[in-house]
């Protein structure tokens, strides 16, 4: 039951929120959700009963689909941090002022309950429905609120993605017909016995879906623009919990269902991530712009934890299972100062900043924080995350581990570069009129940076959380 | 049999109701209780309540499937009424006249829709054609109009032409012009098909296509449909092309199914064609209605693949395709006949002005592009696995779909300017009954896309 709760409650009060006309009523409203739905998000996590955890209802049966929702230990991770997020998202940037904000509010929530179905649902035409009914909001939300060239890069971004997600959906009728249960239930189609010539094809019509919303390089060139023009907030929803659905597809649809194919093809997709890798990091290295900087580094982490999947061992799922949590928390955190930023200075390139750690040294300090935790320094948590990735990808083939391993030096000089000049130096005529970070941004990235030193010291409730999972789809694959 | 016999007499009606009624105003109440009376023959064809049980010497055969179908058409023709029923009025002098050629075109329908017997087709599809030309060119004093009017009948009468020369070959080798393998020879010469057979098959394919606007025959469609008076278009690109898909399907799909290896290929092609051409060449549009125009020919691409799978998927998912496609492209062509300019530009901040209506009209257009948990995606969906279990391969599919997310580019265009675009458009006063109607339509869309199993496909038990 809490399982269709987490659905429900953002389902409904988004669709509220759209009525809500007083000024601040939706804002409120969405943030009263955001909270309720984090209540449950808990909750759900730590219940292990599976009535709590499971839900299932009769729906579309000549279609072979039914409603079935149901938490495993990577749903219980991305629930948890899909929860966080929001919550993340509206109290830090709760001082902004959107036009149409109950439409602004209820079109966030929508995108939520979708993220929390495409997380949640057992069910392959379920899981595509939600998968449209996360984008569908996200697209209106930056078409409406973004950047000045908003309309045509989130035009791009929709028909990239949307094109993906056709190609899965023949896909996804190929592998239904092909299951002589008839039926899109996530258990009946494991079973399905598929030949090597059909594996490879359905790899790839679901893999490109997955490939094209992580994004993995070469896929992702609506990503920079995308996360450029989108309003902040939901550059933090689409980096921090969106790209996670390309993951998560990957676990849970490619890789038990075409063991075969992903066997077959593991080269070329790790050998497309490990280049994309690089590639993004010394692009990162040129940017001025902060969000196409953050934008290119999140190209690199998602095509570690992409290659890391695709090694199939112990070591790279249990990383890729705690990175899902760790990157979404570390990704909006950088996000928050950049807005706060923004917000405060009306720019975002760095050749216009510096000199800032006088004026607002909390938001120096925590600026520092999320970058040290961006580039997986030890005792913060994305170190024991990446460290367990670059393992598994050791034991899969040491070069790839090698070559892989650039983007940290590379990483670890952009992030520093971009310290450098945002906060230290001379401050400018622009940077003088800086001014600290607002309580409620500084309450979410205190609790952010408690995340950030917990997790990294006890990764554990993690790795208990998710170990089962990891089993389980090695049992599978093997 | 009812909506045959009452949609005659209502075209009667209307037609002499114009000399009892010599104002305006009270034809859309007409026309809208005629939709009523031929809904509710509908449902007695349902509890067995028939004026009569003749099918003409089994010329015509009503069966659960073609019931449930003139529902469907019947409940789009109400909100067509319901959402149009002004601008008919507008367009002509009072509007009797145009709504006795409507009913007359819904008999038309019928027998297309019916026919078990290729002179009955050739009936249907004249009197669903006839009553078109004179709508076309309905705005007497535009040029435009009478243009396309005559471009459409010429081309129209040609393609008569065309048909019954496939008719008669088919006539001439076999001897019968009954439908079907049971009654045909067709069925014991399925392994090798006569020449004189095979040609007369095609040339019945191609006029079927023409009707359907299916490329390469498609040529007439922007123009006609630019041409006609908006409503018009609205009435052509919805009900009367269901209408001709119906006999297609009934032709193809169930009449000479068995003979597929030799018509399945040019079948292939027109699909592959059809959504091309209607794909690409509405990207490049500038004008909504013309858009529409090129769009209602990639949507036949999709209808085709009905056609040419014939199995149970290929008919429930026509039911649903053609219900949501109809309702959908009805609201398009509601919010298009209220906008003055039909350039793209047209539309720029209609969401400001009128948010009902835009709002309304997005999700339409949603439905057309195929967006999940609209009766537009269970449409595409059906269609598509259809094919699957027909027997084609991937790669014919992921061209469909290629094609299909070609299209959002275009719809989208459409939802672009009205939400994310500044400008004051210039729209004729919308009522609160068109308002009521959009919502009744959308409704109905999203619950297609939720529940077709209730709403529509479950309906075929009773029949």
């Amino acid at each position: 039951m809490l399982a269709l709760l987490l659905f429900l409650i953002p389902l409904v009060t988004g669709c509220i929120a759209f009525l809500l006309k007083q000024g601040n009523a939706a804002k409120i409203w969405s943030l009263l959700s955001s909270l309720a739905t984090l209540g449950v998000s808990v909750a759900a996590a730590m219940d292990k009963s599976a009535t709590a955890r499971s839900f299932h209802a009769s729906w579309l049966q000549g279609l072979g689909a039914s409603f079935t929702l149901s938490i495993d230990g990577m749903g219980a991770i991305l629930v948890l941090l899909t929860g966080v997020s929001l919550v993340l998202v509206l109290v830090s940037t709760y001082r902004n002022t959107y036009k149409n904000p109950s439409v602004y509010y209820g079109l966030l929530l929508l995108s939520q309950a979708g993220l929390m179905g495409v997380f949640l649902a057992m069910d392959g035409l379920l899981f595509y429905f939600f998968w449209e009914l996360a984008l569908i909001p996200v697209y209106f939300l930056s078409s409406g609120w973004g950047g000045e060239r908003r309309i045509q890069v989130t035009f791009k971004f929709f028909i990239y993605t949307f094109v993906g997600s056709l190609i899965m959906l023949v896909g996804l009728l190929y592998l239904y017909a092909l299951n002589p249960q008839a039926s899109f239930a996530l258990e009946s189609l494991y079973k399905v016995k598929l030949n090597a010539d059909q594996q490879d094809i359905l790899f790839w019509m679901f893999f490109v879906a997955f490939a094209i919303k992580m994004p993995i390089w070469p896929f992702h060139t609506w990503q920079p623009d995308t996360y450029e023009q989108s309003p902040t907030s939901v550059t933090m929803i689409l980096s921090g919990v969106m790209v996670k659905m390309g993951l998560l597809g990957v676990i849970r649809w490619v890789v038990p269902i075409f063991p075969e194919a992903v066997h077959h093809f593991e080269n070329v997709v790790i050998g497309l991530s490990v280049v994309g890798m690089v590639y993004a990091s010394l692009v990162a290295l040129r940017q001025d712009d902060l969000k196409r900087m953050v934008a290119y580094s999140s190209i690199a982490h998602i095509g570690l934890m992409c290659a890391a999947i695709f090694s199939v061992n112990q070591e790279g799922l249990q990383g890729v299972m705690v990175q899902l949590f760790n990157h979404g928390i570390n990704i909006i955190g950088l996000w928050i100062v950049i807005d706060a930023i923004e917000q405060k200075l009306g720019t975002r390139k760095m050749s216009e900043l510096g000199g800032m750690a006088a004026n607002a040294p909390v938001l120096a300090i925590l600026l520092v924080v999320m970058s040290l935790a961006n580039v997986a320094l030890p005792l913060t948590n994305a170190f024991i995350g990446e460290f367990l990735m670059f393992n598994g990808l050791y034991h899969f083939n040491v070069w790839y581990m090698a070559f892989a391993g650039l983007s940290i030096i590379l990483g670890a000089v952009y992030t520093l570069r971009m310290v450098q000049k945002v906060i230290y130096g001379k401050e400018n005529s622009l940077t003088a009129a800086m001014t600290d970070l607002t309580i409620n941004q500084k309450l979410m990235l205190a609790g952010i940076t408690i995340l950030i030193i917990v997790f990294g010291v006890y990764p554990d409730p993690l790795f208990k959380m998710t170990q089962d999972t990891v089993h389980a789809i090695i049992a599978q694959h093997i | 049999m009812n909506v045959l016999i009452l949609s005659t007499i209502w075209g009667i009606v209307m037609m002499f109701s114009g000399l009892v009624f010599k104002k305006g105003g009270y034809a859309t109440y007409l026309a809208i209780a005629g939709a009523l009376v031929l809904l509710l023959g509908s449902i007695g064809d349902v509890s067995n309540v028939v004026i009569t049980h003749s099918t003409f010497g089994g010329m015509l055969s009503f069966d659960g499937f073609t019931e449930l179908f003139l529902s469907v058409i019947l409940v789009a023709t109400l909100f067509y009424f319901l959402l149009s029923g002004r601008e008919i009025e507008a367009v002509g002098n009072g509007g009797f006249d145009y709504y006795a050629l409507i009913f007359f075109v819904i008999t038309g329908i019928t027998l297309s829709a019916s026919y078990n017997n290729l002179l009955m087709l050739f009936l249907g599809i004249e009197i669903l054609s006839i009553p078109l030309y004179i709508l076309t060119g309905s705005d007497k004093k535009n040029l435009k109009s009478n243009e396309a009017s005559l471009k459409y009948f010429l081309m129209g009468s040609f393609i008569t032409g065309v048909m019954l020369l496939g008719i008669t070959l088919i006539y001439g080798d076999t001897g019968s012009f009954n439908l079907g393998p049971a009654a045909s020879p067709f069925g014991m010469m399925a392994a090798s098909l006569p020449v004189l057979s095979k040609v007369g098959l095609l040339l019945l394919m191609f006029a079927m296509a023409f009707k359907v606007s299916a490329a390469p025959f498609h040529f007439w469609t922007p123009d006609v449909y630019d041409g006609a008076p908006t409503v018009f278009s609205s009435f052509m690109a919805t009900i009367v092309k269901a209408g001709g898909f119906i006999a297609f399907l009934r032709l193809f799909g169930d009449g000479y199914a068995n003979t597929q290896y030799s018509w399945g290929s040019a079948m292939l092609v027109l699909i592959v064609l059809t959504l091309l051409i209607g794909n690409l060449t509405a990207v490049f549009q500038q004008s909504a209605k013309r858009m529409m125009a090129y769009s209602s020919i990639a949507q036949a691409g999709f209808m085709l693949m009905a056609v040419y799978s014939h199995n149970t998927e290929a008919t429930d998912g026509f039911l649903v395709y053609t219900a949501s496609y109809c309702l959908a492209t009805v609201g398009v062509f509601a919010t298009l006949s209220k906008v003055k300019d039909h350039a793209y530009e047209g539309f720029n901040g209609l969401a400001k002005k009128e948010p009902l209506l835009a709002l309304t009209t997005a999700i339409c257009l949603l439905s057309l592009a195929g967006i999940p948990l609209t009766g537009g995606f269970l449409g595409k969906y059906y269609m598509l696995y259809a094919l699957i279990k027909s027997g084609q391969g991937p790669y014919m599919l992921v061209f469909a779909v290629l094609c299909a997310a070609v299209s959002v580019y275009y719809y989208f265009r459409l939802i672009q300017a009205m939400y994310f675009k500044e400008g004051n458009p210039a729209t004729a006063p919308v009522s609160t009954g068109l308002k009521v109607g959009m919502v009744g339509l959308t409704v109905l869309i999203i619950l297609l896309g939720i529940m077709p199993y209730d709403l529509l496909i479950n309906w075929k038990l009773f029949f």
